[in-house]
């Protein structure tokens, strides 16, 4: 166990970023990673390299049991190929679920060099490729953490309400597989959960505590596949939805993508169940991701970005920070026509 | 053939997983399974500990492994460094291979859990794709998934021309070598041997040959 603010200090990279992307952001949050991309490309100026032939990490696989560990690790051996490959050794980590998984490899195999040694042997017999282990290895909110003061200072809006003045009380929501799988490795662990928090204070906005914070979002892997157990997942979302609910969160921002989505559309389904709604005066408390949470705050059209792809409509977060957007665009591709029959867009609204 | 207490003990995980638990019961206390379900870690953990056959092939047939939700909010909290939901993981997979899954009705969702997971990884090279989601098998995604998914080519493409295509992007499609290398780590390592099991064991089970104790 560790129990010192210090222990849970990591070494960022600077530049020079490999960046392995999620299964489940790339399908929910279609605009959230090349969101990343674009901030560190072109507000940070930071050279990132996305590679083509990278595939799942079989995350969800292998937690739901039927992926071996053998397998899982020879993948991630076969990314890490990859990335020495091209010349780089700074790995960015879209998928939280990965990020663990590739942490608890690097542990395996620091304390059982022979495990690493037999893998080698796999991904040569499989692929014939060999790899480097990374030189760095971080998750994308580690990336936005460590530069959030270089991003407040080319901020366009601030998580601060356009009307009152206040800060916005923002819930942060980290995900069990950064914050516990290896505490030490995420900023400030579930203990000192800082690496959200870092992001919303330089950029203006509270955190909120509340009892159930750390609790997990109830995703389960295999308790959410299958249609018998998705009770397990929407009760645990509900716990935490509750237990916010008193603190009148503006918004939540999960760098998890599992859990944005999560605590996204339970929203939606408690409110067709009993009629529950958790933000304050009866509205749903809107989710944005970590990128989406810098986009905003350095001014990108929300729509550019892939908000409208939540279920939990953000216009009221918007018009509370203060941001403008077009209605007529939200359904709309990039020429202005409206995506879908009219039926369903109406239905969405 | 090794026991199954054996079989447990030799997973690579198992000595990072389980040091020297003493039963405290801090990871059923904090485990959110253990709220949902009647589930309790700290039984599991000592059951384990324990090494007795019997009583690990009864539990190893039962729904009970089935219960845990991989959130790993134990690993932090045991005083001793252990984690119950990989020991769990373990577990599962000494089920499977021993062909136990099949004897509770939790594990026998196995195979829809390989034949949809699992397919999707070596059929398209990630282990969710947005022709996969079904909106009607989904009804809790909501209207703006079903929006998504029924124009997945317009949505997908307004934030990524490369949606569905090779070369690097959101939602790109993987190319053929990619998954081919996929697929032979699949074989290499042993995963397409334990799919198979699962794919025969459930198949013995639709024939009638098991009862839960047999």
């Amino acid at each position: 166990m560790i129990h010192y603010w210090r222990d849970y200090q990591k070494e960022i990279a600077e530049d020079e970023f490999f960046y392995v992307r999620s299964c489940i952001r790339q399908n929910f949050f279609p605009g959230a990673e090349n969101l990343f991309i674009d901030i560190l490309r072109n507000k940070l100026g930071k050279k990132v390299f996305e590679d083509a032939d990278h595939t799942t990490c079989t995350g969800i696989g292998y937690h739901s049991d039927i992926v071996p560990i053998e397998t899982t690790m020879t993948v991630i051996a076969r990314q890490f190929a990859l990335m020495k490959e091209r010349g780089y050794r700074n790995l960015v980590i879209s998928c939280v679920t990965s990020f663990g998984l590739y942490s608890e490899i690097l542990d395996l195999w620091k304390h059982d060099p022979a495990l690493k040694t037999k893998i080698e042997g796999y991904l040569s017999e499989a692929t014939g490729r060999s790899f480097d282990e990374p030189a760095n290895m971080v998750h994308a909110s580690d990336i936005l953490y460590k530069f959030r003061y270089e991003i407040a200072e080319q901020a366009v809006n601030r998580l601060v309400n356009n009307e009152t003045g206040l800060p916005l009380r923002v819930v942060d929501h980290i995900g069990c597989h950064y914050a516990k799988t290896f505490p030490e490795r995420g900023i400030g662990g579930s203990e000192f959960p800082q690496v959200l928090t870092g992001l919303i204070k330089a950029w203006g906005g509270e955190t909120v505590d509340y009892p159930e914070r750390r609790h997990c979002c109830g995703f389960g892997f295999r308790q959410y596949i299958l249609q018998s157990s998705r009770g397990y997942s929407i009760s645990h979302s509900r716990t935490k939805l509750e237990s916010m609910m008193p603190y009148e969160p503006d918004l939540i921002v999960a760098n998890c993508p599992g859990c944005a989505m999560f605590l996204d559309r339970w929203q939606y389904t408690l409110e067709e169940t009993d009629g529950s709604v958790y933000g304050p005066g009866r509205t749903k408390i809107p989710v944005v991701t970590h990128e989406e949470l810098a986009g905003l705050v350095l001014g990108y059209d929300p729509w550019e970005i892939g908000l409208q792809t939540h279920q939990v409509p953000v216009e009221g977060l918007l018009d509370k920070i203060g941001i403008r957007y077009d209605p007529e665009k939200k359904y709309a591709d990039r020429q202005g026509k409206l995506i879908g029959d009219t039926v369903a867009v109406t239905a969405i609204v | 053939m090794e026991s199954v207490s054996q079989q447990i003990k030799s997973d690579p995980r198992y000595p990072e997983a389980c040091q020297s638990c003493m039963n405290c019961g801090v990871c059923t206390a904090i485990c959110p399974a253990a709220g949902y379900y009647s589930y309790d870690p700290r039984m599991i953990m000592n059951l384990v500990t324990e090494g007795d056959n019997a009583m690990l092939t009864e539990i190893m047939s039962e729904d009970v492994i089935w219960y845990c939700g991989q959130c790993m909010s134990c690993k932090p909290r045991c005083p001793r460094g252990n984690i119950p939901g990989v020991v769990i993981q373990i577990l599962r997979m000494v089920s499977q291979r021993n062909g136990l899954f099949v004897r509770s009705a939790m594990g026998r969702e196995q195979l829809a859990v390989k034949r949809s997971i699992g397919h999707n990884i070596l059929e398209t090279g990630y282990c969710i794709h947005p022709t996969r989601v079904n909106p009607a098998m989904h009804p809790e995604q909501g209207p703006v998934w079903a929006w998504m998914s029924d124009n997945a080519d317009e949505v997908y493409g307004r934030f990524d021309s490369n949606y569905n295509r090779e070369g690097p992007g959101n939602m790109r499609k993987i190319n053929r070598k990619s998954l081919d290398e996929l697929d032979r780590i699949f074989e290499v390592t042993g995963c397409k041997k334990l799919w198979d099991t699962i794919e025969s064991e459930s198949e013995k089970r639709i024939d009638g040959r098991f009862t839960k104790y047999d």
